[in-house]
C-alpha cells in the first residue's frame, strides 16, 4: 500500500512526507536537526519540555515539533528569530531551576542540558537563581542509584521509562506548581520502594538528576593494594557496548581491547563472565530437566513449571515485589556474577593459593541492579562477600579515560586462565533470548545426543526485538534416559522489558500460556540494553549491540556451554556434578517476597 | 473604538420555567442535524473562557464515526473571582441536564459526566436526584444516556478541558497536547463534547425560544447574554446576566463605587483595564471590527484606588505559581520568575528595565506554554505592569 505524501515546506523548502509524521521527524528526516528534551525515541511523548517548538506560519503560537503532526501545506519555520528566542528563554529557564555546577556532576560532558546550553551560548545567568528558594535532597540511599532533584528538569523521561517499558511505576510526578517534582509512593527513600534498580531511568535520564552509584575510587584503591589480588569479570554485554563511550560506533566488538584495557588498569586477572554465564547453562539445563522430569514422571504436584531464568537481578528483584506467589517458578541458579564470585573465593582462591580474604572481586556489567544483587544477604556463600565491587560499563570506560589508555589503539589480549574460557553460549546472554539459546543448545544435546535442529546453531525463532517470543521444541528420538520426553513440545517464551515480563506472567497467572521455560530479562534488548550501557540508547542503537553480540557467538570455536573446557574442568575438579552438593551450598539461592510499595 | 452600549440586564438563565420535559420531548423529536443548525445559528460561543463556537463543536463530534461518545460538562469552575456555575446547578439544573441529553441525542453519546468542583460537594445530593428524574424520562422513551457526577480533587488546573479528562482516567491532572482535540480523542480517548455548565444552561433558551431570540442579543461576534460575577469594590457584588457587548464605562457606572481604578476582566487569566480605557474597552469575544474586547469567563473584579496593582499582580502570580500544574518549562519555571522578579524589583534588587525582561519572558509563555494556564499568564500580568508600572517600581 502506499500512502500518499503531503506538502509542506520546512524553513522556506519544499519537502514532501509522510501525513500523520510529527514536525520533529519531518525535520530530521529533511536534514534539520530540532532540539529536543523530554522527547525520546523508547518512549510516548510528553510534549512538556518545549525545546523543541516551531513556528507554522499562520499561527501566532508556537508549536512543540515532538507532539504536532504536519499537515498539508504547512510551512514551518524551526529557526525563526522568534523560534531561537523563545527556545534561549526556555533554555534559560531551565537553567535557572537547575543546579548547573557542571564541574561536579556526573554527567558532566554527557548531558543534553548542558549541550544545548552550549548550543545556544547561553554565557549569561539573566534570570534570577531559584536554587536558594527549594530544598532538595539527594537520595543516596539506594546500593545502585542516586537520585538528585536539584539536577532534574522534570521532562518526566524516568516516570515514563519506569511505567512504559518496566511497568514497575516506582517513580512518579509528586505535586504541582513550583513544587512539581519527581518523586516514590510517599516519598520513601529508592530502596525503599517497587525499584527493581534496573537502571532504566538512568539511561533515559537526560541530565545528571539520576545516576549510578559508582565504586570507581574503591576499585582503584584495591588496585593500589598490594597485599590484594584483585580479580575482574567481564559480563557478556560490556564487550560490545563498551566502545560507544570511547569513540567507537555502537555495535562495535572490543572483547580483545577490553581485556587489554583491564590488564593496564592493574587488575591481577582478568577474567570472563561468560564462563559462569555457560555454567549457569549446565545448572539450570539440568535443572530444568530435572523439573520435566519430575512433573511428567514422578507426577510430582510440587514441581513448578514454567521454569523461569534468575540470571536478571532487576527481574528478581520484581518477580519478589510482584508476583511474590511464583518465586518457587524461578531456577534456583544464581546470576552468573554472583556464580563467578561465590567460585572466585573457593575454587579460584585455592587453585591459585590464595588467601580468599585477600582477594578483590570486582565485576563490570551492564547493568545497575547487580549492584544492588552483589549487596544481598543472600551473595555470601563463600563465607565472604562474594562479589565486593559491581562497576557499569559506564564506570569502566572512566577508569580507562582517566588511566590515560589510548583505548582505540590498543592490542587485543585474551582472558586470564581459571575462569577466562567462554563459548557463544555464554556470549549470547548479553542479548534477549540468548539465555534461551544457549539452554536449548545444551539441553536438546543432552537428551537427544544430536545438535538443536537450527542451521549454525541460530535458533532464530528466540532471537528479535519483539517484547514477548514464543517458540517450541519437539523432542524426538531422545536417548533411553531421557525415553519421557519423547514427542514433548518444549514451550518456551522469552521477555525483555518488565512490563513485557509483566505480560508472560499474566498469562501464566491466567492460565492461558503452558510454558515449561520461560526467560525474562530486566531490561529492553536484554543486557545490551542495561541500566548500565553507555548513554544514549535506542531501539536502534541496541539493534546494533545485538547484531554484535551475535557476530561474536558466530566468531567463537565452541559454541556450546557444555564443551566449555574450563567447565567441564571445574566438574572433574570442583563441583563434581550438576546440582551437586557444592553447587547447591555456592551456586543456588531462594528469594523471599517483599512488599509491594 | 467600542461600539457604545447601555447596559442592558437579561433574565434568561435563572428564569425557572419548569417546562424541561416539554423542551426536552421538542428537541428529542427534531433531528440532530436541525439541531446542530440551530446552535450554529445562534453563534452561542463557550462560556467556560475560551469562547469556541458551541453548534461548531457538537457538528464535529457528531460527524466522528466513533461508537462511543461522551458528553461532559465542566463544572470546574475555578477562575478566582467566578461562582456563576454554582448558581446555575443549585438553582436551575434541569436546563444543564436537557442540554445534556440534547448533546447526547445529536453526537450520539450514550455516557455523560458532570465533573464537580471539589467544593461543591455540597451541591452534589441535589443534582443527583434531579438526574434520577432524567435518567427516568430517558428510559421511559427508551434513549439510552446516563450521567454521572465526578468529583474533582480541588486542582485548578483540572479545569482545563485535556486536564479534566486525565483526571477522569485517574492519571494525574496534566494538559495533554493538541491537537487532536476533545472532539475527536476526548474521555477515553473517545470523541467528547465538554462544555461549560453556563454554556449548556444557554442552550436551553435557544432550544426552547428558537436561535433568533439568542442571536438578536448582544452585537456582533458577541451574541447572546453573559453571567457575570461581580466582585471586589462594588456596593453590589453579585451575578448579574447581562447582554454581550457593554462598554466598560457602562459596567462600571452601573457596578463601581464611583472610586473605581481598574477592573480585571476574565479573573486571573484575564486582563486587567485601567480606568483610562473603560471607554475603549467593550465585553465580549474578539471581533475583527469591534476594537478592543475582552472575553471572559464572566469574572468581573473591580479595584479602587485604595487598591496597589502590585498587590493584585503578586497575588495573581502566587495563584499561577501554585496552580501551574508544573509539567511543562515555560510555565512551571516561568511563574516562578515573574513573581520572584516584580519582587525584586519592588525590592529595588533588580532594576526597573527587568519588568522589561520579564515583559519578554510573558510572551515567550504565550507562544510556548502547553496549555491555556500558561499561555495566558502573559495576559495579567503585561496589563498591569504596562498599565501601572510605577506602582510596581515604588
Ligand atoms: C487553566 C484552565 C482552567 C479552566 N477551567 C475551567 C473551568 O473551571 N470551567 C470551565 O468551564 N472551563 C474551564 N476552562 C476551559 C476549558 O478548557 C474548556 O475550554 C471549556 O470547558 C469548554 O467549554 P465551553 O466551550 O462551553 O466554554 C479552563 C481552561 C484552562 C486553560
Ligand atoms: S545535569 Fe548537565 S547541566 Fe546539570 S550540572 Fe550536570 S552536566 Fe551540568
Ligand atoms: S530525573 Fe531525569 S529523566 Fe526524570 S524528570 Fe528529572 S531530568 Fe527527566
Ligand atoms: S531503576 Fe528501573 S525500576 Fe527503578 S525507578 Fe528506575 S526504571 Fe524504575
Ligand atoms: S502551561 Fe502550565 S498548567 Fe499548562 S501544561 Fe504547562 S505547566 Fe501545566
Ligand atoms: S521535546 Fe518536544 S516538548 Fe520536549
Amino acid at each position: 500500500m502506499t500512502t500518499k505524501k503531503i506538502n509542506i515546506s520546512i524553513n522556506g523548502f519544499p519537502a514532501q512526507v509522510k501525513p500523520g509524521i510529527t514536525i520533529l521527524d519531518a525535520a530530521s528526516d529533511n536534514g534539520i536537526i530540532i532540539p529536543t528534551l523530554c522527547y525520546h525515541k523508547d518512549l510516548c511523548v510528553a510534549g512538556n519540555c518545549r525545546v523543541c517548538v516551531v513556528e507554522v506560519a499562520g499561527q501566532k503560537r508556537l508549536s512543540a515539533a515532538c507532539a504536532t503532526p504536519c499537515e498539508e501545506g504547512m510551512e514551518i519555520l524551526t529557526n525563526s528569530l522568534k523560534v531561537r528566542n523563545s527556545r534561549k528563554h526556555i533554555i534559560e529557564l531551565l537553567l535557572s531551576e537547575h543546579n548547573a555546577d557542571c564541574t561536579k556532576c556526573y554527567r558532566n560532558g554527557n548531558c543534553e542540558l548542558q549541550e544545548l546550553a552550549s548550543e545556544y551560548k547561553i554565557m549569561t545567568q539573566d534570570f534570577i537563581e531559584l536554587l536558594p528558594y527549594k530544598t532538595y535532597s539527594v537520595d543516596m540511599y539506594s546500593p545502585s542509584i542516586i537520585k538528585d532533584d536539584s539536577k532534574c528538569i522534570r521532562c518526566q523521561r524516568c516516570v515514563r521509562t519506569c511505567a512504559e517499558l518496566q511497568g514497575v511505576n516506582a517513580l512518579t510526578v509528586a505535586h504541582k506548581g513550583d513544587h512539581m517534582k519527581i518523586s516514590t509512593f510517599m516519598e520513601k527513600a529508592m530502596n525503599a520502594v517497587v525499584c527493581t534498580n534496573c537502571g532504566q531511568c538512568i539511561n533515559h535520564c537526560p541530565t545528571g538528576a539520576l545516576v549510578e552509584k559508582n565504586y570507581i575510587e574503591e576499585v582503584w584503591e584495591a588496585i593500589a593494594n598490594p597485599s590484594k589480588h584483585v580479580v575482574v569479570q567481564t559480563a557478556p554485554a560490556v564487550r560490545i557496548g563498551l566502545g560507544e563511550e570511547l569513540g567507537f560506533e555502537p555495535g562495535s566488538r572490543n572483547t580483545g581491547k577490553m581485556v587489554s584495557a583491564l590488564k593496564r588498569l592493574g587488575f591481577d586477572s582478568v577474567l570472563d563472565t561468560d564462563f559462569t554465564a555457560d555454567l549457569t547453562i549446565i545448572e539450570e539445563g539440568t535443572e530444568l530437566l530435572t523439573r520435566l522430569k519430575k512433573a511428567l514422571v514422578d507426577k510430582d504436584a510440587d514441581v513448578k513449571l514454567p521454569m523461569a531464568t534468575s540470571c536478571s537481578p532487576g527481574w528478581i528483584k520484581y518477580i519478589e515485589h510482584m508476583y511474590p506467589e511464583y518465586l518457587d517458578n524461578l531456577s534456583t541458579c544464581k546470576s552468573p556474577q554472583q556464580m563467578f564470585g561465590a567460585l572466585v573465593k573457593t575454587y579460584y582462591a585455592k587453585a591459585r593459593n590464595l588467601e580468599p580474604d585477600k582477594i578483590v572481586s570486582v565485576s563490570i556489567m551492564p547493568c545497575t541492579a547487580k549492584k544492588f544483587e552483589a549487596n544481598r544477604p543472600e551473595m555470601f556463600d563463600s563465607g565472604y562477600r562474594d562479589v565486593d565491587y559491581v562497576l557499569t560499563t559506564r564506570e569502566l570506560a572512566i577508569m580507562i579515560k582517566q588511566a590515560g589508555i589510548n583505548f582505540k589503539a590498543l592490542e587485543e589480549s585474551k582472558f586470564d586462565r581459571l575462569m577466562g574460557e567462554s563459548t557463544g553460549a555464554g556470549v549470547i546472554f548479553g542479548a534477549t533470548g540468548g539465555v534461551m539459546e544457549a539452554a536449548l543448545r545444551t539441553a536438546y544435546e543432552i537428551v537427544t545426543g544430536r545438535e538443536v535442529p537450527f542451521k549454525n546453531l541460530e535458533i532464530a525463532p528466540v532471537r528479535g526485538m519483539e517484547g514477548v517470543r514464543e517458540a517450541s521444541i519437539k523432542i524426538e528420538n531422545p536417548k533411553p534416559e531421557w525415553k519421557f520426553l519423547d514427542g514433548v513440545e518444549l514451550k518456551c517464551a522469552v521477555a525483555h522489558g518488565l512490563v513485557n515480563a509483566k505480560t508472560v506472567m499474566d498469562s501464566v497467572k491466567k492460565g492461558t500460556a503452558s510454558y515449561h521455560f520461560i526467560e525474562i530479562m530486566a531490561c529492553p534488548g536484554g543486557c545490551l540494553g542495561g541500566g548500565g550501557q553507555p548513554i544514549p540508547t535506542s531501539p536502534e542503537i541496541r539493534q546494533k549491540r545485538a547484531e554484535a553480540i551475535y557476530a561474536e557467538d558466530s566468531h567463537m570455536q565452541i559454541r556450546k556451554s557444555h564443551e566449555n573446557p574450563e567447565v567441564q574442568k571445574l566438574y572433574r575438579d570442583f563441583l563434581k556434578e550438576p546440582l551437586g552438593e557444592i553447587s547447591h551450598k555456592l551456586l543456588h539461592t531462594k528469594y523471599l517476597p517483599r512488599e509491594r510499595f | 473604538m467600542a461600539t457604545s452600549y447601555q447596559l442592558k440586564r437579561a433574565d434568561f438563565i435563572f428564569k425557572n420555567e419548569n417546562d424541561w420535559e416539554q423542551v426536552l420531548g421538542k428537541i428529542l423529536s427534531q433531528n440532530p442535524q436541525d439541531l446542530i443548525n440551530e446552535l450554529i445559528s445562534s453563534e452561542l460561543k463557550g462560556r467556560g473562557g475560551a469562547g469556541f463556537p458551541t453548534g461548531l463543536k457538537w457538528k464535529v463530534a457528531a460527524e466522528q464515526p466513533s461508537d462511543t461518545k461522551y458528553v461532559i460538562c465542566n463544572a470546574d469552575e475555578g477562575e478566582p473571582g467566578t461562582f456563576k456555575d454554582r448558581e446555575i446547578l443549585q438553582r436551575v439544573p434541569y436546563k444543564v441536564l436537557t442540554a445534556m441529553v440534547a448533546c447526547a441525542h445529536v453526537i450520539g453519546a450514550r455516557e455523560g459526566f458532570i465533573y464537580l468542583r471539589n467544593e461543591y460537594w455540597f451541591l452534589r445530593n441535589e443534582l443527583e436526584k434531579v438526574i434520577d428524574e432524567f435518567e427516568y424520562y430517558c428510559k421511559e422513551i427508551n434513549l439510552e444516556f446516563k450521567i454521572k457526577v465526578f468529583m474533582g480533587s480541588g486542582a485548578y488546573i483540572c479545569g482545563e478541558e485535556t486536564a479534566l479528562f486525565e483526571s477522569m482516567e485517574g492519571k494525574r491532572g496534566e494538559p495533554r497536547n493538541k491537537p487532536p482535540y476533545p472532539t475527536t480523542w476526548g474521555y477515553l480517548g473517545k470523541p467528547t463534547v465538554i462544555n461549560n455548565v453556563e454554556t449548556l444552561a444557554h442552550t436551553y433558551t435557544i432550544f426552547k425560544y428558537g436561535a433568533k431570540k439568542f442571536y438578536d442579543l448582544g452585537v456582533q461576534y458577541s451574541r447572546g447574554t453573559k453571567l457575570f460575577s461581580v466582585s471586589g469594590d462594588t456596593p453590589k457584588p453579585g451575578i448579574y446576566e447581562l447582554e454581550l457587548g457593554m462598554s466598560l464605562q457602562d459596567f462600571v457606572y452601573e457596578f463601581g463605587d464611583g472610586d473605581t481604578k481598574a477592573v480585571q476582566v476574565g479573573g486571573a487569566s484575564g486582563f486587567l483595564v485601567p480606568r483610562k480605557k473603560f471607554a475603549d474597552t467593550a465585553i465580549g469575544y474578539q471581533g475583527k471590527l469591534t476594537g478592543i474586547s475582552l472575553p471572559t469567563g464572566g469574572s468581573m473584579m473591580l479595584f479602587n484606588s485604595s487598591r496597589s496593582m502590585y498587590n493584585v499582580l503578586d497575588n495573581y502570580l502566587e495563584f499561577f505559581r501554585e496552580e501551574s500544574c508544573g509539567q511543562c518549562t515555560p510555565c512551571r519555571v516561568g511563574c516562578q520568575q515573574l513573581l520572584i522578579g516584580i519582587k525584586a524589583v519592588k525590592r529595588a534588587e533588580k532594576p526597573a528595565s527587568y519588568l522589561d525582561k520579564l515583559l519578554r519572558l510573558t510572551e515567550t509563555m504565550q507562544y510556548t506554554a502547553k496549555c491555556g494556564l500558561g499561555q495566558s499568564v502573559a495576559n495579567s500580568f503585561s496589563s498591569i505592569v504596562e498599565n501601572f508600572r510605577e506602582e510596581m517600581i515604588y
